[in-house]
């Protein structure tokens, strides 16, 4: 049974967005987190910040290294998960639901991201190198 | 991945792949960063008992008449405030008074001695001291190979390792060392460690690390006892506030600036760097390696800029090294600053992906409470 939900979308960097109409959610997947280790600390953008899609909207860092959150899709970021970024080590538990990172106003449709099934031969591969 | 040339694997490669470990490339060698995770093993070091491969440190044998006068020369320390069996921390400098490496150096008798190096610098240090050896007398071997090196580090340390050694540690002080068998085989125990914790680090033979280490895996158990990796070493001894080569120093640093001034003994008369040294010291630095604590919520890493002001005034110098520290809840981290802000208290902002947090001078160890020298 995958743990990646079908009805999210990953792209290659390891994130994934939940869309619903032009509103998105978010956030990291449970391979990223468990490759980053322990997360002590997240930056988050703040509310009404503009995003194109790859470009980094925030940083996750672990005890050893900081990594670049990169969006989805192109979008205003609509709200940001404070009790996350309050306790950023929960991020471990439920990764792909309650511990999104942020919700955005998307603008325009998402484009060259993987389904769940595309992204788990992914980091398959990934992981056999 | 496909890497340049194929990375070097100490002799513990195998247990660690077989524990589970998640493996990483360090300056060329195949090394754990993690078992259980980061700060687990932190926790489990400042608790109970944490074992760590650290086999890819050099080990260079200084010995022959002539030896004791040789390290007297090559090295900041003075030599000869050490018996045999206890151990000293020291540096390598070049003429300039720059760091080549930050050492442990071991005397094994009058003119006998184990010189622990950092494994990146094995070579460096090896042909740098090969370069000054006397015309003779002095015999310089690289053991580096024929030896493993296991670091047994926590307050549980000392039970842990008397389980396998044929010799009595309990009256071993802290930076002595004893030459003993572990489980058989010909070992120095020695009482050092950098982790801030009751420890010992095991000189063990390459053939018979393998053992040695499942030996205290599964003896250590009972204690709480974990293997641990690179990442839980780097963050025990930056709250300790202990300096790691190539992140807080270098060849373009001096032995004062970053605060190797305390096994810098000027007494003992001149030495490799000693002149550039006291001049400097006469001088005025120009710079100091200092603590930091965060007072923004950020962590601060190698490399980030730290300035005078939130907004304009001066550069100050850069982060060395900068973590969350699992044992007191704090950003810290070190870095380098003028005189004028090298004072604890100091008002510093640090610029992290172009803005600068707000972060205070603080005094070193970020962690009181380690049982190393009890």
């Amino acid at each position: 049974m995958s743990q990646y939900p079908k009805e999210l979308q990953y792209t290659k960097e390891h994130e994934w967005i939940r869309v619903d109409g032009t509103a998105g959610i978010v956030g990291i997947t449970a391979f990223a987190i468990e490759q980053l280790g322990d997360v002590v600390h997240l930056d988050l953008p703040k509310v009404g910040a503009k995003f194109k899609a790859g470009e980094s909207f925030g940083t996750i860092e672990s005890t050893k290294t900081v990594s670049d959150l990169y969006m989805p899709v192109a979008g205003t970021v609509a709200e940001v998960n404070t009790a996350l970024t309050n306790a950023p080590e929960d991020i471990t538990q439920d990764p792909h639901g309650k511990n999104w990172l942020v919700k955005v106003t998307l603008e325009g449709a998402p484009s060259n991201l993987m389904t769940a099934d595309q992204y788990q031969k992914y980091i398959a591969e990934a992981s056999s190198h | 991945m496909a890497s340049q040339s194929p990375l070097k694997r100490t002799p513990l490669n195998e247990e660690h792949r077989r524990l589970g470990a998640r493996m990483v490339d360090f300056g060329g060698w195949d090394m754990p960063v993690q078992y259980s995770g980061v700060i687990d093993e932190h926790k489990t070091v400042r608790t109970a008992v944490g074992l760590f491969d650290v086999s890819h440190m050099g080990e260079l044998m200084v010995s022959g008449r002539g030896a004791n006068d040789f390290l007297q020369k090559m090295t900041t320390n003075d030599v000869t405030k050490i018996a045999a069996g206890q151990a000293q921390y020291s540096a390598l400098c070049k003429e300039d008074g720059c760091v080549i490496d930050d050492i442990i150096v071991y005397r094994r008798g009058m003119d006998s001695f184990l010189v622990c190096v950092n494994a990146s610098n094995t070579t460096k240090d090896e042909q740098w001291l090969r370069a000054h050896l006397p015309s003779s007398g002095v015999i310089l071997e690289n053991e580096s190979e024929a030896y493993a090196q296991i670091a047994v580090q926590g307050p549980k340390a000392r039970e842990l390792v008397q389980q396998i050694v044929d010799i009595n540690i309990s009256q071993l002080k802290y930076y002595w060392f004893a030459e003993g068998k572990v489980l058989g085989q010909p070992s120095i125990i020695a009482r050092t460690g950098y982790t801030g914790e009751l420890g010992y680090e095991l000189y063990v033979p390459s053939q018979g690390a393998a053992r040695i280490w499942a030996a205290l895996v599964e003896a250590g158990q009972k204690f709480g006892g974990k293997p641990c990796g690179l990442g839980a070493r780097d963050t025990l001894r930056l709250e300790m506030g202990y300096l790691l080569y190539g992140n807080d120093m270098d060849e373009s640093i001096n032995a004062l600036e970053c605060g190797l001034g305390w096994v810098t003994k000027f007494s003992k008369g001149e030495f490799i760097g000693s002149k550039a040294l006291a001049a400097q010291k006469e001088a005025g630095l120009k710079r100091q390696i200092v603590g930091l604590q965060m007072v923004d919520k950020a962590i601060a890493r190698h490399g980030y800029k730290v300035f005078s002001a939130a907004e304009g005034g001066q550069e100050l110098g850069w982060v060395t090294s900068g973590t969350v520290g699992p044992s007191i809840n704090l950003n810290v981290g070190m870095a380098y600053v003028t005189p004028d802000y090298s004072a604890a208290g100091s008002e510093i902002f640090v610029e992290i992906r172009g803005e600068r947090k707000a972060a205070k001078v603080v005094r070193k160890p970020f962690y009181a409470n380690g049982t190393a020298q009890l």
